[in-house]
């Protein structure tokens, strides 16, 4: 049934990336950066659905998120905020010069009490490369949503530690992966690279065998961490 | 407070190399003995990363005043390997045995909670044989995870026997997991759209006699501990975490539970089948050590009893669903997390419409969790440390990635 067992050769050809397995250090990831978000491109095979549908559905598509929150904030922030639902999840597409603000009025109007995850997408074609996403959680509503705005690159974001403590270790492990700076973070260094080492792994022009050889030599003592 | 620059000092030159280590200790023991005599009472001492309490490669630095702790500080990353770049670098079906080296000892919560993520994202849904299926496998699996939790954490406070009694037991779980698929720990049990194996012959019946079988040293776990005099004194009011600081830090899982909290993935937001089993969430009231042990027994019955109703009628059908060979789910981002046995375990995937995920987050349950640490031993003494390092239930290989 899956493609453990029968296919063993890697995926057909003809595909955007490298075939996996094969990566090449340094490529960029060559499929175009969309913002998440667009309707989805025509050529998502039909079998991707539920079964038994019976006519060519043509995928998932956001649609608008409406609740008598999307509208109080709208109100409030006017066009600064756009709210979709994606196969049944609701985020908010926020303009960067919103944010502390309105994540704080989240938390201590709206109840999100819980910061699920802080983290970053990067999309390197784009003018402003990255999506900072904000996971919250609130127990009194028991509503997950998700608060998502653009950065570019060298910009830096606000921090949200003074909020929601949980960020700390949150937001230091997107400036070790991505490089992106917190304004406001109590101690804002590394957390899973160590210090003193370059570069920003998640980012994609970081390849996947690349490392910090210098780092490598000086620390370790060897020629290649490979 | 801590002393910033103290601590600076010894992270800023983080490295591998036991010699640079050893090198760096003793540089910083002497000054230390200096200041100590001089000007103040207060050491810092470096504990891991190669300690035996501490689970693995976690390093915390310890501001002392005699015993008492005046603060931490959390080293981590030394098992890195950068699980999260992988997966961009893989399809759909190859990332999946990855997570299940994330955290170890609960490979088959890993693995649920991906492949529910990706289906998810492909708007797929496991047929409900699957999903019965998944729901055993994986309450098996916070079994054999909260029964390490307990044999090394009373391991860590001096407790020796429940290690035995508890590895024993849990090996009967692992030769259920080896039997179905083969693995004992990273499983890689289940398969994007639903399981890849149907259950072998007298699969029912194996996991009813064991449910027969651990019942009973369940008892026996707490006979040993739960009214243990030094048990008790070791773990009540030690480190202890309130509500509301649990929600602040995003602490989740057994943790915020035996502070109160009473949520549970499983029951908040139901995923897999576990809205139709009748269970309880175990709280607590006071947030300590003891309480947290005592939630998580409660938890390990309450998995035997989803165990025992959920085997008892498993629906025939079909065990996968249709996916496509080739997985390209359309351009979208999808958040789905379950109720892994340290905490909420969650996936964040976004597709760009190709066969790899253009990226994945992992929101790891121990990591976060780790972060409470700090103000869990503020006050407390060093051997209070290695009691809340246990109870915290951490696993390095999920809090690295």
């Amino acid at each position: 049934m899956s493609e453990e067992t029968k296919s063993p050769t890697p995926p057909p050809t003809g595909e955007p990336k490298p075939a996996a397995g094969e990566p090449i250090p340094g490529t960029l990831h060559s499929s175009p950066s969309e913002k998440a978000g667009v309707p989805p491109k025509s050529s998502t095979p039909p079998a991707a659905h539920a079964p038994a549908a019976p006519a060519k559905p043509s995928g998932p598509v956001p649609t608008p998120w409406d609740s008598p929150m999307v509208t109080r904030l709208k109100g409030h922030y006017g066009s600064g905020i756009e709210a979709n639902s994606y196969l049944g999840q609701n985020f908010m597409a926020v303009d960067a010069s919103l944010i502390p603000e309105l994540l704080q009025v989240l938390r201590d109007q709206e109840q999100f009490d819980y910061l699920v995850d802080v983290t970053a997408v990067h999309y390197p074609q784009r003018e402003k490369q990255f999506d900072l996403v904000w996971i919250l959680y609130s127990f009194e509503r028991n509503e997950r949503i998700r608060v998502k705005t653009m950065i570019a690159d060298g910009a830096s974001a606000p921090s949200v530690v003074a909020i929601w403590p949980a960020a700390n270790w949150l937001e230091r492990e997107v400036y070790d992966m991505f490089g992106i700076q917190f304004d406001g973070h109590p101690d804002l260094k590394r957390i899973l690279l160590p210090d003193g080492w370059k570069g920003h792994p998640l980012r994609k022009d970081y390849g996947i065998i690349q490392q910090d050889q210098e780092w490598v030599q000086i620390n370790l003592g060897i020629e290649s961490g490979q | 407070m801590i002393d910033r620059t103290m601590i600076d000092r010894t992270v800023t030159d983080r490295t591998t190399t036991d010699q640079a280590m050893t090198d760096r200790t003793s540089h910083l023991e002497l000054e230390q003995h200096d200041k100590t005599f001089l000007d103040s009472n207060e050491l810092i001492i470096n504990m891991g990363p190669q300690h035996p309490a501490t689970h693995g490669v976690l390093r915390v630095i310890l501001k002392l005043d005699g015993e008492k702790v005046l603060g931490t500080e959390c080293v981590i990353g030394y098992l890195h390997r950068g699980v999260e770049k992988i997966a961009e670098h893989r399809t759909y079906s190859m990332f999946n045995p990855y997570v299940d080296r994330m955290d170890y000892v609960a490979a088959v919560s890993n693995g649920l909670g991906y492949c529910e993520a990706v289906e998810k994202l492909l708007n797929v849904e496991a047929p409900p044989r699957a999903r019965y299926i998944r729901v055993i496998l994986t309450e098996l699996n916070r079994l054999a995870s909260h029964m390490l939790w307990l044999g090394t954490h009373a391991l860590d406070i001096g407790a020796i026997t429940p290690l035995f009694y508890t590895f024993r037991d849990r090996e009967e779980v692992l030769k259920i997991f080896e039997k179905y698929c083969g693995a004992r720990l990273t499983t890689h049990a289940f398969r994007i759209g639903g399981c890849l194996y149907e259950t072998y012959e007298g699969f029912e019946r194996e996991v009813k006699k064991f449910l027969d079988f651990v019942t009973p040293k369940i008892n026996e776990y707490e006979e040993l501990l739960t009214t243990n005099r030094i048990w008790v004194e070791r773990t009540k009011g030690v480190g202890k975490i309130s509500a509301k600081e649990c929600v602040a830090l995003g602490v989740t899982g057994p943790v915020l539970r035996a502070s109160g909290v009473k949520w549970d993935l499983r029951k908040a937001q139901p995923y897999a089948a576990y809205a139709d089993f009748d269970f309880e969430i175990p709280t607590g009231q006071n947030g300590d050590t003891y309480d947290r042990y005592l939630v998580r027994m409660q938890e390990m019955r309450q998995s035997l009893r989803i165990i025992d109703q959920a085997v008892g009628k498993i629906p025939e059908g079909p065990i996968i669903a249709k996916v496509p060979k080739v997985m390209k789910p359309a351009v979208g981002e999808i958040y789905h997390s379950i109720e892994a046995p340290k905490g909420e375990l969650g996936y964040f995937i976004v597709s760009d419409g190709s066969t790899q995920p253009y990226r994945v987050r992992v929101r790891p349950p121990s990591f976060v969790n780790l972060q409470a640490l700090d103000m869990m031993v503020r006050g407390a003494l060093v051997a209070d440390v290695i009691a809340v390092i246990g109870t915290l239930d951490i696993v390095l290989g999920e809090v690295d990635r």
